[in-house]
């Protein structure tokens, strides 16, 4: 069955929620126009990026009626785009919504907030304490909705194909720089590599989005992308500009590609936890280390227990949306 | 470190792509026009490779009507300077105006006592900067147009640069671009080779010359600055890889004692919200785009 996916490669306006929901509306009127089933849109699309002490200016709560307008009209098109939500407990999260014919069906905060070099998004905004896929029924089955930064997490790309994922949607704001040589910005490279190899191990296609346009010193590269599951560009955008590219993702080549390159079924979970268990007990000093200077072995630092509360809140978005 | 460190890795100079430099540069400056709801730019045009730069960029950001390229010669600028300025304004065909700075810094000069003596040389160069600011914010009211600001990244790590004079502009498109980087950055753009390959100069007295006057040359400038800033090495890990210690000794010193000219200066804190402290906001928002 052929899915088609446009990515709509927008410049919001800085902390002008209402243009930018303009703007987002009529970018999806014509992917909708060509015949798209999923658009997606950059992270912080409806808000900008560079916000500093904007962010409760233009913060949003997950059941807006603004953020479910968005494609309420096209029931037959999913959505993702990014937003600054404001929780029912007055956090100021970088959120991803996924809606559907006027419903919030999917919703992920993003979990890793750069806060070193040029980004300092940990002192404004707080992260997320939740890595999911989310149901969209077949063929898709389910995605996994994540953020920018989350990307250079492989953890978090790797767990939402293990919940069942078939499709990662990374929606971003990625600024350029470094452009060392003739193939362009180095971070480019990073995001392609990155890209192809979820791709491939992850035996999952790919749509990332990134923003364009200009926020003070910062110019954001686009460039975004759909991937196959087998590492394939299906549609690519172009740098600097705005953009609507429609890629056809067929989910035959990714149902075959799953049997020929059975990664995802042959992972050893129970293996990855007992580790992972392993590994966190030592760095909290709850086990003696296997040695002396071990990496970050010397520094106790109990885990903090999972805040379940945070996690039954997206439950309850999801649901009451 | 390893065995083979007798074989230390020079710095290398910073090498860029001009093509995707030059796009990255003017996608800024269109966006940041629009943003601030300006459509003309105002460039001081020197003669020099920075400011040359800068206008060619300016002229492929907003067109080449929408650029004014003020001259703003003393009595002792070179001559071949106007004619180098003359070969940019004829190159892109852009606006130009000429306002000689010799009848306003003059009599300032003699008021305050800063007169032809060599050792009043950095306060007349300093009064000469500051009076072409004069001149370019007035003219960016006359002509409508934002203005754009022509330091090198070199210039703005060393400091080498006057506070109020050319470090005054709206927007810096080249303020993150070494000169030795900015030269390919120019030939990419078309600038006149005359211009690219002269011995760089303020031109604030006659035969001065940056790297004369700066006691290095711009390549081992770059490339320690490069070293030390971008990489983050060690004063004793540049020096290992083959860099006088002198000059990496005398570049390390110069970046921190002129950070105060990088920066805006310290608000004492006294209240609970202090603007630059944490009363921060993007200069472009809702309602900061003029009308």
């Amino acid at each position: 069955m052929e899915l088609r996916i446009a990515l709509g490669q927008v410049a919001p306006h800085l902390g002008d929620l209402d243009a930018n929901l303009d703007l987002v509306k009529s970018r999806l009127g014509e992917a909708v126009a060509q015949g798209a089933d999923l658009a997606v849109f950059p992270e912080l699309a409806l808000t900008g990026y560079l916000l500093q002490d904007l962010v409760p200016d233009v913060a949003i709560r997950a059941d807006d009626e603004r953020l479910l307008a968005i494609g309420a009209d096209a029931p037959e098109v999913m959505v993702a785009v990014g937003f600054v939500e404001e929780t029912r407990a007055r956090r100021y999260c970088n959120s991803v919504a996924l809606l559907r014919g006027g419903r919030l069906i999917g919703l992920h905060r993003k979990v890793y907030l750069p806060t070193y070099g040029l980004f300092d998004e940990g002192r404004f905004t707080r992260g997320g304490h939740q890595i999911r896929a989310t149901e969209v029924g077949d063929p898709l089955h389910k995605v996994g909705l994540s953020v920018c930064e989350d990307f250079w997490h492989p953890f978090l790309p790797m767990l939402q194909v293990q919940a069942g994922a078939l499709l990662l949607i990374n929606v971003a704001a990625g600024p350029a720089r470094a452009p060392g040589s003739a193939a362009g910005l180095a971070a480019i490279g990073g995001w392609h590599k990155m890209q192809e190899t979820y791709a491939l191990l992850g035996t999952v296609a790919v749509a990332f989005c990134n923003r364009v346009g200009n926020e003070e010193g910062l110019t954001f590269w686009g460039g975004s992308r759909l991937l196959g599951a087998d590492s394939s560009v299906l549609a690519e955008a172009p740098l600097y500009e705005e953009a609507l590219v429609v890629g056809v993702l067929e989910t035959d080549d990714l149902r075959m590609q799953r049997y020929n390159l059975p990664l995802v079924g042959d992972e050893r979970l129970e293996l990855v936890r007992r580790e992972v268990d392993r590994i966190i007990a030592e760095r909290a000093g709850m086990t003696p280390p296997p040695e002396l200077g071990a990496d970050d072995a010397e520094m106790p630092n109990p885990a903090m227990p999972p805040s379940r509360e945070s996690e039954r809140e997206v439950e309850r978005e999801v649901e009451r949306a | 470190m390893s065995a083979g460190a007798a074989h230390a890795e020079v710095p290398p100079l910073p090498v860029i792509d001009p093509a995707t430099t030059s796009e990255l540069i003017v996608a800024f400056l269109r966006s940041q026009m629009g943003q601030t709801g300006f459509t003309h730019v105002v460039v001081g045009l020197s003669g020099g490779v920075d400011s040359a730069t800068v206008a060619f960029l300016g002229a492929r950001a907003v067109g080449a009507d929408n650029l004014l390229a003020v001259r703003m010669p003393y009595r002792s600028s070179s001559p071949a300077s106007e004619t180098d300025a003359l070969r940019v304004v004829e190159a892109l065909g852009c606006q130009t105006a000429r306002v000689e700075i010799t009848p306003m810094v003059d009599p300032l000069l003699a008021l305050m006592g800063a007169s032809d003596d060599p050792a009043h040389q950095v306060r007349r160069g300093n009064v000469m900067a500051r009076q072409r600011m004069i001149v370019l914010y007035d003219k960016s009211v006359e002509f409508d147009g934002l203005v754009v600001g022509t330091s090198n990244k070199t210039e703005a790590l060393l400091g080498y640069g006057t506070q109020y004079g050319d470090m005054a502009a709206a927007l810096m498109p080249i303020g993150d671009l070494y000169k030795t980087q900015l030269r390919a950055v120019a030939e990419h753009l078309g600038v006149p080779a005359e211009i690219v390959a002269k011995p760089p100069s303020a031109d604030l007295w006659p035969g001065q010359t940056d790297e004369g006057e700066l006691g290095r040359t711009y390549a081992d400038l770059d490339r320690t600055l490069f070293a030390l800033v971008d990489r983050r090495w060690s004063v004793e890990r540049c020096v290992a890889a083959g860099l006088e210690r002198d000059l990496v000794e005398w570049v390390a010193a110069r970046v921190a004692r002129m950070e105060y000219k990088r920066q805006t200066p310290p608000v004492a804190k006294i209240s609970l919200r202090t603007p630059g402290i944490d009363h921060l906001y993007p200069r472009r928002r809702p309602g900061s785009r003029r009308a």
